[in-house]
């Protein structure tokens, strides 16, 4: 399954707002079937990096390659045609249609992409909704009439719905108990294994990290300060890493908070 | 604090100012052209989600028919009312039904419906893309393949060019109905000699001239409603002033297009 092609390629990611420099020349390989997670602080860009590869923010500066192909200034026209179909991904805040109802939200990229009718996309969402610990009758559902929780399952099975190759997953157990939490994590972990999906996820959750990760990320005042195997994590002897997953107030990260 | 500043230094200060505010007018409408190129070029191109049209006919046409159908009403009986106090000091009556017919169908009906239909439609398409917007839906969008410009945008200004026109076209006949009303219920006239007043000066040019402008007024709208929305700043302030911007500038843009279109079609 392994080859030299990675399936995706960032270099020298830059990307600022206004003055704030969020991302600053970040370099990152992700190779086919592999399950990647990236940590880091709150605010310090991992939702804005996904966004920069997906093209929904455009970078000020560097490349993202998918396939080898350079899709930082693609068009928007070719970008939906060629590119997007590769994707899927899970919002952070879960950015469900809200005027559709949840089976019509999962089922909108098999009718979308795939041109599959109607009442059999509703049976395939029923599925997939199922996966995420769902039951049928969500699924005439609006989704304000969820949960948080449910919502981000939601979400993820929409995600999910058409199996794309390279899966975005931003926070995805935030919000859910410990068991619903351990569920989701063990369906990432099939959707890479089974399906041969390139998986990057966010979370803050190390339960999810030691479950899900093949490699792991830190980011850090818009650089990759760290990059291992997940099995590393622990002896990685970098202080800003330990911080992190130990979760200390006392480190080389400093927090913007008084301190009295 | 200004003594210690040189003139030159104001001088440039000045300049700058001038230039900040120059090249973010030259941005804005850079951005507006894009956005309307883009528009219009998705109605053309395949795929068509011919769902979403519809929907946006229903919401456009049917739902405003309440709104226009009451403003046409009062339009036509307060013109009669109005141009009976006038024209009645000449003895003139007999021009009271051409006058409103004309007046209606060339400007009134468009004019006013137009404006009404900015109010409703304007503002909920840009508070409905907005809040898409913000909540990241319109990403969301993207990643399953699919142009906001072609699922969302393209579907409400083919809805505002068509439904413009025949609400428009509503409009009239209920404008004139009312204006009957009041004429023979209440200034007595006979309604025969009112219809045929009605008819004997009114010319296709005058009918059509008004739907053609209901068209553009329709653009107007859903093209002001759909980028104020797409546009729109962060959060629930960001979607309220996007709303309020849509109306406001759909309804200046409508009284201005309205006085070169006229200017077009009536000024030789
Ligand atoms: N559209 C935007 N406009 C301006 N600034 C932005 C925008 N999006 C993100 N930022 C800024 O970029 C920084 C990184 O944001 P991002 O959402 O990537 O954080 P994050 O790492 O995902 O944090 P969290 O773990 O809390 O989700 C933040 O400081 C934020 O203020
Ligand atoms: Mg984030």
């Amino acid at each position: 399954m392994e080859t030299n092609q990675p399936k995706i390629q960032v270099q020298g990611l830059t990307k600022k707002f206004g003055k704030k420099v969020v991302l600053n020349g970040i370099d990152l390989d992700v190779m086919p079937g592999e399950s990647l997670v990236v940590i880091g602080g709150s605010g310090t860009g991992k939702s804005v990096l996904i966004k920069c590869i997906l093209g929904l923010l455009n970078p000020d500066a560097g490349t993202v390659k998918i396939d080898g192909i350079d899709v930082t200034h693609m068009s928007a026209r070719r970008r939906e045609k060629e590119v997007m179909h590769k994707f899927g991904m899970l919002f952070q805040g879960g950015a469900l249609f809200d005027s559709m109802r949840v089976w019509e939200n999962v089922s909108f990229g098999l009718t979308t992409l795939k041109n599959i009718p109607a009442a059999e996309a509703k049976d395939i969402a029923i599925a997939k909704l199922a996966d995420v610990g769902l039951k049928p009758d969500v699924a005439d559902l609006f989704p304000a009439e969820l949960s948080g929780g449910m919502q981000k399952r939601v979400a993820l099975a929409r995600a999910i719905a058409t199996d794309p190759e390279i899966i975005f997953f931003d926070e995805p157990t935030t919000g859910l108990d410990p068991i619903m939490a351990d569920v989701i994590n063990h369906l990432i972990v099939e959707c890479v294994q089974k399906l041969g999906a390139t998986a990057v996820t966010i979370t803050h959750d190390m339960a999810s990290v030691r479950k899900i990760a093949r490699h792991v990320a830190m980011l850090h005042q818009g650089h990759i300060i760290w990059y291992g195997p997940a099995s590393q994590i622990d002896h990685s002897g970098n202080a800003y890493v330990d911080q992190f997953i130990h979760g200390r107030m006392e480190g080389p990260i400093e927090m913007a908070v008084r301190r009295d | 604090m200004d003594a210690t500043r040189s003139p030159a230094a104001l001088l440039l200060d000045f300049c700058q100012g001038i230039g900040t505010v120059l090249l973010q007018f030259c941005q804005g409408t850079g951005q507006f052209a894009w956005f309307t190129l883009q528009s219009v070029s998705h109605i053309f191109r395949p795929p068509f989600y011919w769902r979403n049209l519809v929907r946006q006919l229903i919401e456009v046409g049917y739902y405003s028919l309440p709104v226009v159908g009451l403003t046409a009403i009062f339009t036509g009986m307060v013109l009669v009312l109005q141009s009976y106090t006038g024209f009645s000091r000449f003895s003139a009556e007999s021009a009271i039904a051409s006058v409103v017919v004309l007046s209606i169908t060339r400007e009134l009906g468009p004019v006013l419906g137009g404006l009404m239909v900015a109010g409703r439609i304007g503002a909920a398409f840009a508070a409905e893309i907005g809040t898409m917007k913000v909540t990241e839906q319109i990403d969301a969008l993207r990643t399953l393949s699919t142009s906001p410009f072609k699922y969302l945008v393209a579907p409400r200004l083919v809805a505002g060019i068509i439904m413009l026109p025949c609400l428009v076209l509503v409009a009239d006949i209920i404008g004139v109905f009312g204006g009957y009303l009041v004429a023979v219920y209440r200034l007595d006239f006979n309604p025969h000699t009112y219809l045929q007043n009605t008819w004997s000066f009114l010319q296709n040019m005058d009918v059509i001239s008004g739907l053609v402008k209901a068209a553009v007024f329709g653009f107007i709208i859903t093209l002001m409603g759909c980028y104020h929305g797409y546009n729109s700043g962060k959060g629930a302030e960001g979607v309220g002033v996007a709303t309020t911007n849509a109306v406001v500038s759909a309804s200046i843009l409508i009284l201005l297009t309205n006085y070169f279109l006229t200017g077009l079609f009536f000024a030789h």
